[in-house]
């Protein structure tokens, strides 16, 4: 099974140590996140219980939580994730067309994967980015004025990244 | 310890004291009948319950003695502690039996209308609920949400379908028992009570989350024979338990034990044990103890009117035709009134249904 | 141009590091707090200055953190709320990019006033760049001297972490945010009691906006008195607003509160006009939780009178006729849109954030989303609109949090100022899926009655 390296070890002692003596349950939310970026996007049912482990938490207290908040995935997804805002404000400027543009460019429907695993089309609820509308988050970062060549330069970047790392 | 303050609360136009730091809802569960809100999440024995399900809602129209402003929301009851002079209102307020009925209604828009197949049926907290409070028909045109049944071990089975995310079984698994391994996943109409992945519940103390249930959600798979509870008769018995109080309510036909609860009090919650202690009860006592020849019966149990069983006739009760209902197409009255207390025009001593003719205003003046 | 107390800096060049933010006058305002206030001559300050929680509720601050309960012993704490999760509000993202220094600065100050030692940020787990630039801000000031222990000499010690949310709107509730630093779902808490008597791990709280902290930076260095007199009535000092849908300049702006909501959408130095040239339809001011105003409804009251971008004024007329400043999300509508299609995105985005607690939200949202859908997809009845209504006002009051109000007011707005196009919807299902209603009356000058 998966463990934290000595670096990503580290990473949780710092996140642990901001809250008081015994109130450790307070970092879980963060260290779920650092789970995720360290095993593959995803936190399996192993994940979530080393987590627990590590925390002194009963497992269910953690599957929880990781199954209230959306940004954590209880199931694999692709390499690349395009969550692309659908509400309100986005959709005044266009969102549902870059969202059929997606579904039709990487022929998958909101919610699935790509069959060699590389993309995961994820509609979203506000990002918090509404004036640069429409957009999507991909990792930890926004792709804003999105348009349909915009779209089609950023599934190209993925794939040159994808071929490069390996 | 220093004299407890005492708070005068009236609700519904019915005054009692109560010491500071009770809820409206224990306060009207003194004074009893029907000034009492339904409650479908609060549990007094379980810390941290209610809130929830938000079918206690009541009106606060006078904030106490010395802030006599109303509030401006309902409130939940049983999280609203009484202040001095507080008044309150629940069947005596319009607002209040409007705002339930919708509370009702969305509890059953997601809720199957199978219950003469549900297990619960018959003692299904629900099912009282909509009888009393809530409206004919739904409004509700679109699919059900649904969830396959699943076995938690051998004892208990959840289906979820039924549940009304009260929380009752989270907290007392957590309170109660020795280890919490269920609990509510994920979020909002989506949230759901579950183990995440299949687990067996069955530490010596989780039993008790079937009787805190308060709708067919968590049953007992020991209880055979899956009849209607009606056709079953509870009698209070007890055995030596080192692990609980032992004090049991059994459910048997002829000499068979079909099930084995807790003893519940008028509010539907497990009662205290004689000795004044817990009256959760074990695994052991709850599962495995099927044979009559373990138990001491004391007696038949006293079920309260509140529930639908008690409608029936068993532990030879016979009971009289209800008229109220018959006479409002199958629902209950909602307050009841001996209108020689409260008008002004009837004395008792008139006798109108003597009179061979409508009553006219003369007939007042003798 | 209007008075600008936050933004002012923002766009100087290298203003996110601490060299250019100190060379530029910042933290003096800790300087002047630390060493010659007292804790209680801060939020007496605050108090002065008539600073309104920039949150969506509009609480007065001073007011709030006088409320914090005191007890022997028991550390208290100040949590910063930057969960931004209201749809059409993204002006503390702005802020916390741009001019990061400021907000630690304000989290100083504010952390002193209240005898917080160690003061979190509470942000949206998407926001996870701007973790790293806060982060990287707190260790520039930790290394100046300004965080840690016994900061400037006076003694007190305070630290300020960073702590990410995980995509969940509701944890910008104060008391789900409390339950979600703790490690919880983020299920609101039932109040009482409130944050201030028992907040994160059972100690005292306060929960603030970040714009509502970064204020305190101007207050301390101005003086409560002096920031009172920007702005106009109740509404002092300058608010953002992040401006959004169909309007030609989309962004965050500083505004202080006295310019009309015209100026605001047409002037070039703010919105500057709506798009495409087209007509404006339609405006949600506050935040998508606020009502929706038709044209002729925003850019005058019912009584005839300019309405202005300022607490008071966006409010007047009541939800009858008038709508809420809130968090300053300002949504833009113009003639080619759909109300109907909007409202329900918008029931959509509350029946996914709704945590599922309690049951008038959990089950009404989804319901509510359900029928707006049918609608919108022309496959509603006249009888959908009045049952949608009755269902929002039994959401609405009824609920643990508010999220149950911001769920129904949208949904009521809608129908109440648009009703005309929901019948459309519904009398006319073809043509409307392929074309929308239009402008129709909505801009039309309204008749004010005599002597109103
Ligand atoms: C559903 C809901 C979401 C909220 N989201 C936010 C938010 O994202 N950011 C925020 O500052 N306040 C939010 N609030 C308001 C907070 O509960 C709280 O009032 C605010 O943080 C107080 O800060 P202030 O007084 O500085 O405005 C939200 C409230 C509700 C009911
Ligand atoms: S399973 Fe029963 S006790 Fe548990 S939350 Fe659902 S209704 Fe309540
Ligand atoms: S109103 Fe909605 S979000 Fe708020 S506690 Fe109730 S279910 Fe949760
Ligand atoms: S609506 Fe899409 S980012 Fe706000
Ligand atoms: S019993 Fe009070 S809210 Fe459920």
């Amino acid at each position: 099974m998966a463990k934290f390296s000595e670096q990503q070890m580290k990473e949780f002692q710092r996140l642990v140590n901001r809250y008081p003596e015994g109130k450790q349950k307070s970092a879980l939310l963060p260290v779920l996140h650092l789970a995720q970026e360290s095993f593959g996007g995803w936190l399996s049912t192993e994940t979530m219980d080393y987590v627990a482990d590590l925390l002194q938490l009963e497992p269910i207290e953690v599957y929880e939580v990781a199954t209230f908040y959306s940004m954590f995935n209880t199931q694999p997804v692709g390499k690349y994730m395009f969550e692309v805002c659908q509400t309100g404000p986005c959709m005044l400027n266009g969102s549902d067309e870059i969202i059929s543009y997606i579904k039709e460019k990487l022929g998958i429907k909101a919610g699935e994967t790509t069959p060699d695993g590389m993309f995961t089309l994820k509609t979203v609820e506000c990002l918090g980015a509404c004036g640069y509308a429409p957009m999507m988050q991909l990792g930890n970062n926004y792709r804003e004025h999105l348009t349909k060549e915009k779209v089609d330069a950023i599934i190209e970047e993925c794939r040159n990244n994808a071929a490069r790392n390996n | 310890m220093a004299e407890e303050t005492l708070f005068k609360v009236t609700i519904d136009n019915i005054t009692v004291e109560v010491p500071a730091g009770t809820t409206i809802l224990q306060a009207a569960r003194k004074i009893g009948g029907e000034v009492t809100p339904p409650a479908m999440c609060y549990y007094s024995k379980l810390q941290g319950s209610g809130g929830k399900c938000r079918t206690c809602l009541v009106e606060v129209s006078k904030g106490s003695e010395k802030d006599p402003r109303p509030m401006p929301k309902l409130v939940a009851s049983c999280r609203t502690t009484v202040m001095d002079g507080m008044e309150v209102k629940n069947v005596t307020s319009p607002r209040v039996q409007e705002a339930r009925a919708g509370v009702v209604e969305f509890l059953l828009i997601n809720h199957p209308l199978d219950c003469p197949i549900c297990d619960q049926a018959g003692e299904c907290h629900l099912q009282d609920l909509s009888y009393e409070h809530g409206k004919e028909g739904s409004r509700y045109e679109f699919q059900k949400r649904t969830f396959k049944k699943v076995d938690l071990g051998e004892y208990i089975q959840l289906h979820m379908t039924r549940c009304i995310l009260c929380y009752r079984c989270v907290f007392a698994a957590d309170q109660i028992s020795p280890k919490r391994e269920h609990g509510v996943l994920d979020r909002g109409d989506h949230a759901q009570i579950a183990t995440f992945i299949q687990k067996n519940l069955h530490n010596e103390f989780i039993g008790n989350v079937i009787d805190v249930c308060p709708v067919g959600a968590l049953t007992d798979k020991t209880f055979r024979f899956k009849n209607r509870v009606w056709f079953t008769k509870p009698v209070n018995a007890h055995r030596h338990c080192d692990k609980c109080c032992g004090e049991v309510q059994l459910w048997l036909r002829g000499d068979e034990v079909f099930r084995v609860t807790a003893r519940k009090d008028e509010w539907g919650e497990v009662k205290e044990a004689s000795n004044g202690k817990t009256g959760w009860i074990c695994n052991d006592c709850r599962f495995e103890k099927k044979n009559l020849a373990d138990w001491v019966i004391e007696g038949p149990t006293n079920v309260n009117r509140h529930s639908v069983i008690a409608q029936n006739k068993y532990v030879g009760l016979v009971k009289p035709t209800e008229t109220f209902p018959a006479i409002m197409k199958g629902r209950n009255p909602k307050l009841l009134m001996d209108i020689h207390s409260v008008s002004e025009v009837n004395k008792p001593n008139i006798h109108l249904s003597q009179l061979e003719r409508p009553a006219h205003s003369t007939d007042f003046n003798q | 141009m209007g008075v600008k107390l936050l933004l002012a800096k923002a766009h100087i060049e290298g203003i996110r590091s601490y060299d250019v933010y100190r060379r530029e006058g910042g933290y003096q305002a800790v300087e002047k707090a630390l060493k010659t206030m007292s804790p209680d001559a801060v939020v007496e300050e605050v108090k002065k200055s008539g600073l309104r929680g920039r949150g969506g509720a509009g609480f007065p601050t001073g007011m709030k953190w006088s409320f914090i309960a005191k007890p022997e012993g028991v550390p208290r704490h100040l949590v910063c709320n930057a969960d931004e999760s209201e749809p059409g509000t993204f002006k503390d993202r702005y802020l916390m990019e741009h001019i990061p220094h400021l907000l630690i600065e304000g989290l100083i100050v504010s952390s002193f006033a209240l005898g917080s030692n160690n003061t979190y940020i509470y942000i949206r787990g998407e926001y996870a760049w701007i973790v790293d630039i806060l982060e990287k801000a707190i260790e520039e000031a930790k290394q100046n001297g300004w965080l840690g222990n016994n900061i400037l000499g006076t003694g007190f010690d305070c630290n300020i972490y960073v702590q990410r949310g995980a995509g969940a709107y509701i944890c910008g509730e104060e008391t789900a945010l409390l339950e979600s630093l703790e490690g919880k779902r983020g299920n609101p808490r039932i109040k009482p009691p409130f944050p201030a008597i028992k907040g994160v791990w059972d100690r005292p709280t306060v929960v603030n906006n970040v714009e509502t902290l970064a204020a305190v930076v101007p207050i301390i260095n101005l003086g409560g008195e002096e920031y009172a007199k920007i702005g106009v009535g109740r509404s002092t000092g300058t608010k953002l607003i992040s401006a959004c849908g169909n309007i030609n300049k989309p962004g965050v702006y500083e505004i202080d509160m006295t310019i009309s909501v015209e100026e605001f959408i047409y002037s070039e130095e703010y919105c500057g006009g709506i798009k495409n040239g087209k007509r404006l339809k339609a405006c949600i001011p506050g935040g998508s939780s606020v009502p929706i105003l038709p044209a002729n409804l925003l850019l005058k009251t019912a009584k005839g009178e300019t309405r202005y971008m300022n607490y008071e004024s966006l409010s007047d007329g009541g939800f009858a006729t008038g709508s809420m400043m809130g968090s300053g999300g300002f949504i833009v509508f113009d003639e080619d849109q759909c109300v109907v299609r909007h409202t329900y995105t918008l029931a959509r985005f509350y029946r996914h954030e709704s945590c599922g607690q309690c049951s008038p939200c959990r089950e009404g949202t989804g319901w509510m989303e359900k029928i707006l859908l049918r609608l919108e997809n022309g496959h509603g009845k006249m009888s959908d609109i009045d049952l949608l209504w009755d269902i929002q006002s039994k959401i609405e009051g009824n609920t643990i949090c508010p999220l149950g109000d911001a769920a129904a007011w949208p949904v009521a707005a809608a129908i109440r100022h648009f009703r005309d196009e929901f019948e459309w919807h519904v009398l006319h299902p073809n043509e409307a899926q392929v074309r929308n209603f239009g402008l129709a009356h909505y801009a039309d000058p309204l008749q004010v009655p005599a002597g109103a």
